[in-house]
């Protein structure tokens, strides 16, 4: 399965088994969804549950993600938690420090829209990760069940798989600075 | 003379908080917390919410244990309003609020050890975590942030099997403190690095207003469920452990550490006598739609799994409060930090921060 997934074959009879053919975008996709380091973005309570997802129990390991505090180790950036606007620049810098290619998973509504903590309710949070990064993936509730979140990150690899991995990925720029927050 | 920054992320406290420290060499000349980053102005949106409206924000206030929050400001609004709460009510409060404090200690233990890079009891802590957390899933339907105490009662009563699931948890827990007791205490790692870091007198930690397990570890026995009850704690029989610096200086991090493990299974032996004859009843007084409290002001404080956590309620008899405002246990913490750190190594800083268990929810609300 794994194999017609990524459109690997193999030569029956011609090589030995170990021997798999594939794109090069393909196998590079491959690789990069199957180890996914994520930086732990533990703003508020949805950090709480961000924690859980790496227990025992949900064993976000089993996907081969592993967490990770240093951002320049770090592949997918889960931001679990409300942004106010002190900690908005940290969250932008720390982005800026992820090597390519890098994704961001926003987790929990504070970081999806604001939820709780909008604007029309609180003078000092963000209305969402996406006003100051680009985010790839949102996954809902507050907090969102570690399922949930697991959920993301399979749709993430998705994600990553359907891109052509070979071509350079350009860097995110200027993204965001007419969007800057207000 | 180096500028280095402990946090806004990492284990060393719960949400992001950062420590400035300017350094000496390996040591730490001062350190000076900066708060603010988890800012959201809970207390501002309360004025603009009707009373029974603000309680999902009170789960935020303390996130680990956000049943606290709930109860401190119900608590507050009952007493204004001059709600009687039902006995069956009570109970299950006192049962849901133990269960907070359990997982709350573990999660703090497991912080602790994470910190000291011992990731075996952290893996073990969110274990047995999610097991305190499907208790809660059965009881409120939410795993973290579950808005459990209302004004006048609770959200729901307690659900077919909770009684016998709670017994089968607090069972389990029990025979695994004296494991974990011996993981953590038994071995080099805590005790070396833990017993004399960081010791807080007891005169010392009145003057910088501690409460709760942190206070508790300097030897004072002090603790709202005793000098001044709640919820019907009167009538439950249960110890108060407090700091003896069985190996070490008394008041240090390892006291601390050890306060909060002996009150996990102080807070089982609570829930196991709740448990026995919950009364019959209603779990919640009936409360008017369109609530309002009448004109005056209250203050009401629980003890949460950090320490005092108090809430100041005022009316003007509106539908919702004019004021709330929190008094939150770790923000005390905080004055103590810049005479603490001075002197001590580096390496330590990340450890003493995680010893008195800090909240940035609750620092900054
Ligand atoms: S989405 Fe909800 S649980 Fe998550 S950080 Fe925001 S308020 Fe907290």
């Amino acid at each position: 399965m794994t194999r017609k997934r990524y459109e690997m074959g193999i030569l029956e009879n011609a090589l030995p088994e170990y021997a798999v053919f594939s794109r090069l975008d393909r196998l590079i996709s491959w690789a990069r969804e199957n180890s996914i380091a994520y930086l732990t973005m533990d703003l508020a309570c949805c950090g709480v549950e961000m924690l859980q997802v790496s227990g025992g129990r949900f064993d976000i390991e089993r996907f081969g993600s592993v967490p990770q505090v240093s951002p320049r180790h770090a592949d997918l950036m889960i931001v679990a938690g409300t942004i106010t606007y002190k900690m908005a620049p940290l969250l932008r810098r720390l982005y800026g420090e992820m090597p390519l290619p890098k994704y961001v998973l926003s987790m929990g509504s504070c970081s999806n829209c604001g939820g709780l903590f909008s604007w029309e309710y609180s003078y000092s949070s963000v209305s969402g990760a996406d006003k100051i990064i680009p985010v790839d993936v949102f996954v809902p509730g507050c907090p969102p069940r570690p399922e949930a979140v697991l959920h993301g990150l399979l749709a993430l690899r998705k994600r990553i798989a359907s891109r052509h991995a070979a071509v350079r990925e350009e860097a995110p720029g200027e993204w965001g600075k007419e969007r800057a927050v207000k | 003379m180096a500028i280095v920054s402990v946090g806004p992320l990492g284990n060393h406290a719960i949400g992001p908080f950062r420590i400035r420290i300017e350094t000496d060499g390996e040591n730490v000349r001062s350190g000076h917390p900066e708060v603010g980053l988890l800012h959201r102005g809970i207390e501002k949106i309360a004025e603009r919410m009707t009373w029974a409206g603000f309680v999902p924000y009170t789960d935020r206030v303390d996130y680990v244990s956000s049943v606290h929050g709930n109860l401190a400001y119900a608590l507050a609004v009952e007493r204004l309003a001059g709600i009687e709460v039902p006995e069956r009510a009570s109970r299950i409060r006192v049962i849901a609020t133990e269960l907070g404090r359990i997982g709350s200690h573990l999660l703090a233990l497991g912080a602790m050890a994470d910190v000291l890079g011992h990731r075996t009891f952290f893996m073990f802590a969110l274990r047995e975590r999610e097991r305190a957390n499907n208790l809660f899933e059965m009881l409120a339907g939410a795993r973290l942030t579950h808005s459990y105490a209302r004004i006048g009662g609770v959200a729901f009563d307690i659900t077919e099997g909770f009684v016998e699931k709670t017994r089968e948890f607090l069972e389990y827990i029990e025979t695994k403190i004296p494991e974990y007791s011996d993981l953590l205490f038994g071995g080099d790692l805590f005790r070396e690095r833990l017993s004399g870091l960081a010791p807080v007198s007891s005169p010392l930690a009145i003057q910088a207003g501690l409460t709760g397990p942190n206070l508790r570890a300097s030897g004072l026995k002090r603790d709202v469920r005793k000098d001044d009850p709640y919820c019907g704690y009167e009538r439950l029989d249960f110890g108060v452990p407090v700091g003896a610096g069985e190996s070490g200086t008394q008041g240090d991090a390892l006291d601390r550490v050890r306060v909060r493990l002996r009150e996990i299974s102080e807070s089982s032996d609570i829930v196991r006598q709740a448990l026995k004859g919950i009364p019959e009843g209603s779990f919640q007084s009936p409360i008017p739609r369109l609530f309002r409290a009448p004109e005056g002001e209250a203050c009401a404080s629980v003890e949460s799994p950090r320490g005092t956590l108090s809430v100041y309620v005022r009316s003007s008899g509106g539908r919702g409060p004019r004021r709330v405002r929190f008094r939150a246990p770790s923000f005390s913490v905080l004055s103590l930090f810049p005479g603490i750190l001075t002197g001590a190594q580096l390496s330590d800083v990340a450890a003493i921060v995680s010893s008195f268990d800090v909240c940035a929810s609750e620092v900054d609300r």
